[in-house]
This record gives C-alpha cells, structure tokens and sequence, in this order.
C-alpha cells in the first residue's frame, strides 16, 4: 500500500487544493458580549475562538507588574473533541504552554505594550476543531479579538503555515499533510512592513529550500490579512449601523 | 472557484476513529481537448491532439480518446505502451488505484503520461465539481469508483458535444469488466472490451498479441488435468510463517538444472538457510525471484544437489510423465551428510515476474496460434502464448511479458510485448543482454540533459571559490588507448626540502551534477558506466563524460585533487584535499608512458614525473603485498575490432605493463586516504566499499586442487594466502601458478559499497587495507560521486544536503550501486561471450590447448589460455549410448570409460561454432586429445553456453 500523494503530477494536493492556495476562511469578530473583545475563526476544518480582556490592572501577584509596558498574558487550550480521538488533556500540559508563550511573543511583538505601562492583557485561545495549523489559526483569531476590544497594534498579525514536498512549497498545511512528515514553517508577519513576528520550524529542511518555503508562508500570511481586514471593515460597518451613525 | 466538504469515516486498529477531511471540488480544471473553449487556458503540459486520426477502428469510425478502467490499465499496460495507441484520459480514480495496487504499473503509466508523444491526459475527475460522486449507502468502494468513472466519462461526452459538434469526437470507455460495460451503454456511453476495441484497430493487428489473456482462467478450469497443488492464500500463509510452519525465502531457480531450485529463506536462521526443491509438483509454479513460502519435507525425503546438468527440451504440455522420468534422474543415492534440507512451495508471496526475453519456439501444427516461448534465461521456465504473427516472429529476439499460470497447465501463460530484431544481429543481441542485465541503457531524456551546462562552456570567477589554481603544474593522464573518458591525471615533482610532491586529480563530476535534480537521479539510477566490446553505456551525459569532466591534455579543466608529500621511501608526511583547477600537459596511453620511461633520451619534465611516480609505485606495491594483498588473475580478453564493420578480427588476452600498475597505485592510495578522511569527518554516514573475508569453506576446492598438485595452500589469512600462491610453482607446469591464481579469485566474495553506520566490519580482504573507499572515477560510478560531495562537505569545499547525511538513504542507495555493477560485470561477460561468437563463427573450426578447472559429475570445464576463454565439455548425450563415467568428490575427477580427469589436467579441445539451436548460439567444445573411444568423436560432443554469465565469477572484485 502506497502513501498518500501529496502533490499529484497535475498540481492539485489531497484535498484537491493547488499548492499555494488556502483554505476557506471565514470569521466573526464579537462573539461574547461579557469580554472586551472577542472573535471565532474557521480555517478549514480548524475551528478558533479567541478571548481578549484588558488592558486592566494586573491580577494576583503585583510584583508580576512591568513599569514601562503591559504584561500580555496568552492561555491556550483546545477542546477533548477537537481531534479525531478524544484525549483529555489536562489545562497546562507541555504542549499547550508552548503554544502559550509562542502566542505571548507573537502578540508582544505586535501590541504596542507601552501605552498601557503596569496593566495586563490577557488574551485566551480555544481550539474546538484541530486539522492542522492550530497555531495560525489561533494567531488569526486572536488579531481579531484583539482588534475587538480596541487594543493599539503595529499592524494586524497574520500567520500561516506552509510546508515543503517534492521541490515545491505548500501553503496552508491541513492535519494530513501535517501527519507525513515532511517539514513544517508557522509563520506570524506583520503584513505591512512585512516583519516577523515568529517563525518556527519543525523537522530538518535544507537551507537552500528554506527562502522559497518562507515565501510561499508570507505570500499566504498576506492572502489571510487580505481577508481578515474584509471581515474588521465589514464588522466595523455593521457596528456603526447598529450604533445608528 | 467553489468549495465545498465531504466527510469520510475511518477506522484504524484498536478503535474507531472519525476522520474528517476536506474535499474541495473546483471548477478550474481543464479537459485536456486543446481548443475547448469552455476551459480554454487551464492545462498546461501534455495534452490530447484536437483531432485524434489514425486510429482507424472498425468498432468507431469516428475520431475518439479512450477512457480505460483500473483494471484495464493495470492488466494491458502493454498494449498501452504501444505508439499506435494516443489520446487517452486517465482518471485520477484510476490513477490512484492503480498507484495501491501496482507500484510497477504506476511508474510505467506516469512515464506514459509524461511522453508528449502519446498524447494521455490525467484528469483530476475527483475535485471537478460536475464529475465527483459521492459513496452512497450499501455502495462498497469499488462500486462508487466504477461509478465515478461512468460519471467522467458520460461528462466527457457531453462536454465534447459542446465544442465541436460538427467534429463529433466521441469518449469510449474501456473496461473488461462485463458489468460495468452493461451499466456504461445503459447510460449511453459508448463502451468496449478492451478486447473488442484492440481487435477491431484495423491497421495495428499486431497489438492483439499484446492482450494479456486473462479470460483464459475463467474458461479453462475444467479442461486438461491439474498438475500442481493449489497455492495458499497469503493469509494463512502469514499465519503458518508466524508459526513457523512454513519459510519465507526468495525462489532462485538453478541455471543447470530445471527441475530443482533453492530458495533462500529470510532472516537470520542460522539452520535451514538456504532450501532444495526438487520436481516440478515441489517447485509449484514459482518463478525465479518470486518470494515464496516453502514447507520443509520430512527428513527422510531429504535429497542432495545434483550434479547433472538438465534443460527443458519439451515440446508438448502432456510429458508430464516423463518429466517423472526425469525427476527420478536426479535421485541418485549419495552419503547422508550431503542430504540438504528439502521442501516444497506452498504458496507465492509476491511475484516478482518482468518481461523476459528470448526466442519463439514455433508450434509444430502450423496453423497453431499458441507457441511456446523460450527465455534466453535459463532460469525461467518456457511461457506460452498466443500469437498470429509466429512466422514473423521466428529466428527474432521477442520480449514475453507472463500473465499467470494455471493449475493445469505445464507452462505459465503470457502475451508477446516487444520485437527486438533478428538474432545474430549485433544491435539485438546487444539490447538483449542490456535488457536481460536490467542496464538502463534509452537515451538521456530532455529533463536529464536540461541540467547539462550551456556551451560553450569556461571556467568563471564563481567556479574557482574554493579552488585552488594548479595549471602550472605538469600533470599528465595515464589510460588505455582509445580512451574518452579520462578522469583521473597524475603529477610528482620535487619539493624544496627534498619530498616528492604527489599529486592525484579527479575530475570534478559533483560540480557540474548537483543534488537531487533529474541529472543526480538518473545517474544514481544507472549507478555505473557499463563497458560492452563495442559499446559504452554512459552513466552521465556524453557532455560531461568525454568532454567537459575528462581530462583531456591542454585545456583547463576542473579536479579534485589528493595531494601528498612523500619521502624517498613513499611514507606519506602530508595529506592535502583540495578542490582545483588543472591543465593537462599530456594524455598518455599506457604504452607511450612505458616508452617515456624506459628510454633515456627523453628527460621533459613530463617524463621526469612519470619516473618519479613510477619509482613510488614500486614502494606502494611492495608494501601492500607485503601487508597480505592479493594478486590474483582472470583471463581477460580484448578484441580487436574491424574499424569498419565492428566485427571482432582478433582477440588477444590482456597485456600488462609498469604503468597500469603505476596508476593502480595511485589510484589505491587516493582511495585509501579519502576513506579515512571521510570516516574521520563522518563516522556514521560515509559511503565505504569492504571486501568480505571469504568463508574457509569456499577454498575447500582451492586446497583439493593444491593437494592433487603436491601443493600446499594455506588460507588462515590473505597474507598466507598470497604468500603460498607466490610459492606454489611447478618448473613442469609453468602455468599452473596462474590457474590457481584464477581458482583463488573464484573463492572470493564480492566486494560491496556500504554505509559506515549500518556496519562495522569495514575490511578489504583483497587489498589488505582496513578502510577502503571509491574515489577515482566519479565519470563512470556513482559511489564516486557521493564520496566526492562527502569529502567537499568535510573540506568546506561545498555544502551538503539532507539525503547525504541521512544513513538509511545511503544503505538503499548502497543497495542500489552492488546491484547494478553486478549486472554491469555480468552484461559486459555477456558481451565477451558474444563476441566470442563471432569470433570463432568467421575462424571456423580450431583446436586448442586447454586446462581443466573443474570436474563435474557429467562433464568437465576447460579453460583455453590463449583465448581466456572457459567451457564445458559433456560426456552424455541423448540419443547416445553414455559412457561409463566414475566421478569421485573427495580427489575431484572423472572417470570416463579408462581415462580419468584431474582438475589442472591439460588436455586438447575443438571449438566449434554451433547454430544448429538459432534460441542460442553455442560455442561447442569437444574433446581431441586424451582420446576416448567413442567420446572424442568431434562429432559427437555435446555443447556448452557461454552465453549466459559464468556461474562463477572471474572476477571477484576490482580495484
């Protein structure tokens, strides 16, 4: 039994997609009433809800406090049944305080932290459905949320994943593609000045591949930002008519 | 673009799992009919023709592409291949199931798909938003394919409609499957057997013989008795290897002998390794290389190898009687610790079936249309099969491809592939043993010569970072004459403080191939250059091979040079790897080297090194041989061609000279010193070559053969090994040094090419060195290649890659490498004995002096010094009354009548030409003198084949 083809000769992958093209996106911003922002994202199959408070003064420990800029504090979890099988898995596993300080990072870079010196934002990521790139997905939602609850950026943050099969770069990486093996790029871009924000890599990927790969990431990074700034303006239009302007 | 999501349930071991994925379905992709407008500009690469001709069917007039079903294109692939058929659609359902089912047939269609010539098209019918079906209720996959492929090709055929009304280009559906074909013309999709439609090509009858006939089985179970027990079904064979009832093992039928084989069982068993079958009713349909389960007999069945030397004369299926006759030869009675253990086949694992080649055997009825074909490979049985074209067909090499073999039948079933041209013929005898040997040996295609670089071609600023400039040196190349393919070039000279300076340039083949593009993979595909009489079968592309990467004199030229600096004694003080630059001063064969040495007038400077590396050499030499190495001897010949018609005139055994040693040397030491530095830098992952200590057991001939000559050889060790072959000389027998020499070489194992991380046995028995590698000749083997970019990795000279420090990639392609200089050495046998041929076919008849180098039970093998030529002498003859023969194991000899062989006897042969049997041309040997009433009948004599390769191995390994 042959494995799976994850480029067919033709250009098209498993899920029938060519190689630099995305997943369907869609997104909500302002899902909960009680947070300050909030937002839910589907990428495919890869379902995000995102949960921002703050900026407020700093909970528990007040030595935590930083006295030029804010302290951002990511919380990731992803529900039992967000997988094909159900694993419980315990709050503050290895996995998902990993992604929480990769999260944390990713929004320090982006959040202008110095406006709010001594207060603390909390932003906390849900995943409800995994098939792969949890952590972009959970990046985008959180931009979302964040922009939600009226928090200064630098820019939005975009992520995405992209991977590498027979000499060509894979955009968008499903739980598939993922599971074969082969290297796997999450990329977090500032699209406008197109800084990064994070870059991670698993797996072992020759150096001469490594800028073709990081292109296709960017390239797609900035196709999501294209969609996520339709989904704010849209939001912002239908806040503004519900406020009656 | 429209998206849209299935989901599909799957259940893997230990539980159930839902998985769900998405399935996007598009409306971008195109139909491949050039000109459609409704999806004008969506393919790119091959596609149909707009106006399919010349397929003129009596079943559709009219212009069509065809659609094949899964099994279609897994069973007639051959005729597929055919250039008469173009124009058809491939579905991506089909693809992939073929690419389960058949890894082989996978490959073959892709490359189908990738020749612009024929016009397939794939269709990615799956995410076509209009052709995807879904798996309905109660529907199992197979059904939902079936019906998927109905879908595509009823949208093809309206779809079609669309663009060209007036052109009425048509879909037809191929597929054998009864049903499907009824439900398909139920839907109004014009459909055929693939049959049908191949009989009805008007102008391409030949293409019916390609049918694989594979409706046979069902019609036939009935008739004819069953001759061989059923196979088991590979579920209960797993359960009985599990359980250790029955043996897994690949199925090696004997060359000699076609009623028995060995299989040779998987694993580490150290008891049962390798396996008799004797009988047909034992041997159960496996073919050669099959992987097969095999059942041990109880031990009182247990039987011996047989000695006597059998072939398969049979014309007809109903002997299977006298096979039992025949069967009963073999049974000889013979002392219980010969007795091997012995079983039977129970089931096949895997068929490991190619096509063969070889002749047709023509029926006697001459309106018959079934004949027997007769494979060129003795180890494969005769294959039966169908064809209308047998006159055309006889006194031509054919390839026969085998579909299956029945119970009932004697002879495995198959379909005529491909017709190579007469025999005899120089070009097909050539593309047999190529084909026979598994030589790639087509073309290079454009892929492969679109990483050529662009001529013409200089060295740039770019290429000399990280090379050194050394065409101020006077270097010069030592080769045979005639020559193209020089890549290796030497240089000495005196250094300051009194050291030599020693230098050894290879051409820089990892330059100019780089990692993993299409140039990379087909040269690791073909592995080595393969040396015919009259023909060379490049590893890399011409370009590279004799123009850009040889060393020719006077022009600039890329290396990889080993420099050393040496005392007077030739111990190394200093070892330098370097990437350079070089100019070849002279390109010297190796007797013009030998004359610039030996004369005393010439004292330039190229003569001057020459001595200086001459005078190493002899140092080199006399330590290695006195650290263990072995010299040892083969009969090589050369021929001499005629310039014009290439037919051999002469042949002449192998001249050595000073000077080929000299560069041997050489060449051994770069090899020696580049393993070292390579392991040093990467211990895990070094690409390495090691010549096995020979089992004692292999030199029982060798000590007998001494014994018989009053001589004693010892082989504890190599060093004793060369030192009692030094010694062992009779001043009567001048040449008996040198048969033993032959004799030793065939106790040898083969030397192999392995990764330094999967082993840690690294010894090279013949050249006593502990580590030992493959450098030199980057231009014609591909080890050389990788040991290049190891050693540029480990210099800093270049960068590396991932395959080149991944181990287990390097034991495959390791794996790779022995097996096809193994087929190159047996091809280039292959080609010696040809030429042979046609050596003695003009010379007549001759009588020469010959040696016996083995006594067989039957026969004796002779080998005649002057031609270096070995064969085979019989003693029995059918229709003939035997002679009373004695063969005696313990001292080997026969005794035939009164007169008794000895190994090493000489004794006086005539070589004739036999074209009595056109299936192979035999080189006949019959013996002239000790005369033997009755025997040394010239007339008499039976034959010999020289050409398969040796059953030994003349030479065991190279340096």
């Amino acid at each position: 039994m042959a494995g799976l083809e994850l480029l067919s000769d033709q250009g098209y992958r498993v899920d029938g997609r060519r190689a630099g093209e995305l997943r369907k996106i869609q997104a909500r911003m302002g899902v909960f009433a009680q947070a300050d922002g909030s937002a839910y994202i589907e990428q495919g199959n890869t379902k995000a809800l995102a949960v921002v408070y703050g900026p407020h003064e700093i909970r528990g420990s007040r030595s935590r406090a930083l006295p030029d800029r804010a302290l951002v504090n990511c919380q990731y979890s992803s529900a039992t049944f967000s997988t094909g099988e159900r694993k419980r898995r315990p709050h503050g596993d290895r996995k998902s305080s990993e992604m929480g300080l990769q999260l944390r990072q990713t929004f320090e870079a982006a959040i202008l932290t110095q406006l709010h010196p001594r207060s603390q934002i909390d932003i906390y990521v849900q995943v409800l459905q995994a098939d792969g790139g949890t952590y972009a997905a959970c990046v985008n939602a959180a931009t979302l949320a964040v922009l939600d609850a009226g928090i200064p950026m630098r820019d939005f943050v975009c992520a995405c994943s992209a991977g590498f099969v027979d000499g060509t770069s894979l955009a968008d990486l499903s739980h598939v593609e993922e599971a074969a093996g082969g290297p796997q790029l999450a990329l977090a871009l500032l699209p406008a000045s197109g800084q990064i924000a994070l870059l991670e890599m698993d797996a072992r990927l020759h150096e001469d591949h490594l800028e073709q790969v990081l292109e296709a990431a960017a390239r797609a990074a900035r196709d999501v930002h294209t969609l996520l700034d339709r989904v704010v303006r849209q939001h912002v239009q239908e806040a503004s008519l519900l406020l009656g302007d | 673009m429209l998206k849209s999501k299935t989901f599909l349930k799957k259940t893997r071991a230990g539980g159930v799992m839902k998985i769900v994925r998405e399935h996007y379905l598009r409306d971008d992709i195109g139909c491949g009919a050039p000109g459609c407008s409704a999806c004008s500009g969506a393919q790119e690469g091959p596609a149909l023709e707009l106006q399919p001709v010349d397929q003129a069917s009596c079943l559709c007039p009219r212009p069509h592409y065809l659609l094949p079903d899964t099994n279609v294109l897994l069973h007639q692939i051959d005729v597929l291949e055919d250039p008469a058929i173009r124009n058809v659609i491939v579905l991506q359902t089909v693809l992939q199931e073929v690419r389960n089912r058949s890894a082989p047939v996978y490959k073959r269609i892709r490359d189908v798909t990738n020749n612009q010539e024929k016009h397939f098209y794939t269709f990615t019918n799956e995410h076509h938003r209009e052709t995807y079906v879904e798996q309905e209720q109660g529907e199992n996959a197979n059904d939902r394919n079936d019906r998927a492929i109905r879908v595509a090709a009823k949208w093809y055929n309206e779809h079609l409609k669309k663009i060209s009304a007036e052109n009425q280009l048509q879909v037809i559906f191929i597929t054998n499957d009864r049903k499907n074909k009824e439900k398909a013309l139920e839907e109004g999709i014009p459909a055929f057997t693939c049959e049908e439609y191949v009989k009805s090509l008007t102008a391409n009858p030949e293409l019916i013989d390609r049918l694989a006939c594979l409706s046979e089985e069902g019609n036939e179970i009935e008739s004819g008795k069953i001759i061989f027990s059923e196979h088991l079904p590979l579920s209960k064979l797993q359960q009985g290897i599990k359980s250790g009832t029955y043996l897994q093992g690949t199925f090696r039928a004997s060359r000699e002998n076609y009623l028995e084989a060995t299989v040779w069982v998987h694993g580490d068993t150290e008891e049962n390794k390798e396996i008799i079958l004797q009988g047909l009713r034992n041997l159960n349909r496996a073919v050669h290389e099959d992987i097969v389960a095999v059942e041990l007999l109880p031990k009182n069945q247990w039987v011996a190898p047989s000695s006597v030397v059998l072939h398969d004369e049979g014309q007809h299926e109903d002997d299977v009687e006298k096979e039992e006759e025949r069967e009963c030869i073999l049974k000889t009675t013979v002392n219980e610790k010969m007795l091997k253990p012995t079983g039977r086949i129970v089931g096949i694992i895997k068929r490991n079936w190619r096509p063969y080649c070889g002749m047709l055997s023509k029926s006697d009825i001459k309106e018959s249309r079934r004949h027997l074909f007769t494979p060129a490979d003795k180890r494969i049985p005769r294959i039966r099969i169908e064809t209308r074209q047998a006159s055309t067909l006889e006194g031509r090499r054919i390839i026969v491809a085998i579909d299956g073999w029945p119970r009932n039948s004697r002879y495995p079933n198959g379909h005529f592939v491909k017709n190579l041209g007469d025999v005899g013929e120089k070009e097909t005898e050539t593309e047999v043993l190529l084909l026979e040997h598994d030589v790639p040996h087509q073309p290079f295609s454009q892929a492969v010569l679109s990483f050529l670089p662009k001529m013409p071609w200089s060295i740039t600023e770019k290429d000399m970072k990280n090379r050194e400039d050394l065409r101020h040196l006077c270097v010069c190349s030592v080769d045979p004459p005639g020559c193209t393919d020089i890549d290796d070039a030497l240089h000495c000279r005196q250094l300051e403080n009194g050291n030599l300076e020693v230098g050894v340039h290879i051409a820089d083949v990892s330059h100019f191939i780089r990692p993993g593009n299409a140039l990379d993979q087909e040269s690791a595909r073909r592995g080595t250059t393969v040396y015919l009489c009259e023909k060379r079968i490049d590893m890399v592309p011409e370009l590279l091979s004799s123009n850009l990467c040889s060393l020719r004199s006077n022009v600039d030229r890329l290396a990889f040079s080993c420099i050393w600096e040496m005392n007077h004694n030739a111990e190394i003080l200093k070892t330098k790897f370097t990437k350079s630059v070089i100019n070849s001063k002279a390109s010297l064969t190796y007797a013009e080297a030998q004359m610039r040495i030996d004369s005393a007038a010439m004292n330039d400077d190229i003569t001057t090194s020459l001595r200086g590396l001459n005078k190493l050499a002899k140092i080199l030499k006399k330590r290695r041989i006195e650290n263990g190495a072995l010299t040892l001897s083969s009969p090589e010949v050369r021929f001499h061609m005629d310039s014009e018609t290439h037919d051999p005139i002469d042949l002449q055994t192998k001249e050595l000279r000073e000077t080929n040693s000299m560069v041997e040397e050489f060449m051994l030491l770069a090899n020696i010193s580049v393993a070292r530095k390579i392991h040093e830098e990467f211990s895990e992952h070094a690409l390495l070559r090691k010549h096995p200590v020979p089992p004692p057991s292999n030199y029982d001939i060798l000590i007998k053969a001494g014994k018989s000559k009053n001589l004693e050889i010892k082989t504890d060790s190599a060093k004793s090994l060369a030192d009692s072959l030094d010694r062992a000389d009779a001043p009567t027998f001048p040449y008996l040094n040198t048969l033993l020499r032959i004799l030793a070489t065939r106790c040898m194992m083969q030397a192999v090419y392995f990764c330094s991380g999967m082993d840690n046995d690294f010894h090279h028995y013949g050249l006593a060195s502990p580590i030992y590698t493959h450098f030199t000749s980057p231009i014609r083997r591909y080890a050389d290649i990788i040991v290049h970019r190891l050693l540029a990795v480990a210099i800093g000279a270049d960068c590396t890659y991932p395959e080149l420090t991944d181990k287990h990639k390097l034991a495959d392609l390791c794996k790779n490498l022995n097996f096809r200089h193994k087929m190159a050495q047996y091809a280039q046998r292959a080609s010696v004995a040809f030429h042979t041929q046609l050596f003695f076919k003009s010379k007549g008849i001759v009588s020469e002096e010959a040696y016996i180098l083995f006594v067989r039970k039957n026969a004796i093998v002779v080998l005649i010094p002057k031609y270096g030529l070995e064969g085979t002498v019989f003693f029995e003859e059918k229709d003939k009354p035997n002679p009373r023969l004695f063969y005696d194991d313990e001292v080997p000899s026969l005794k035939v009548e009164d007169i008794v062989f000895h190994m090493f006897d000489k004794v006086k042969v005539k070589i004739v030409l036999d074209s009595s049997n056109l299936q192979h041309q035999k080189i006949r040997m019959s013996l002239v003198e000790p005369q033997i009433p009755g025997i040394s009948n010239p007339t008499d004599v039976s034959n010999m084949d020289t050409n398969e390769p040796e059953r030994k191995k003349k030479k065991k390994f190279e340096k």
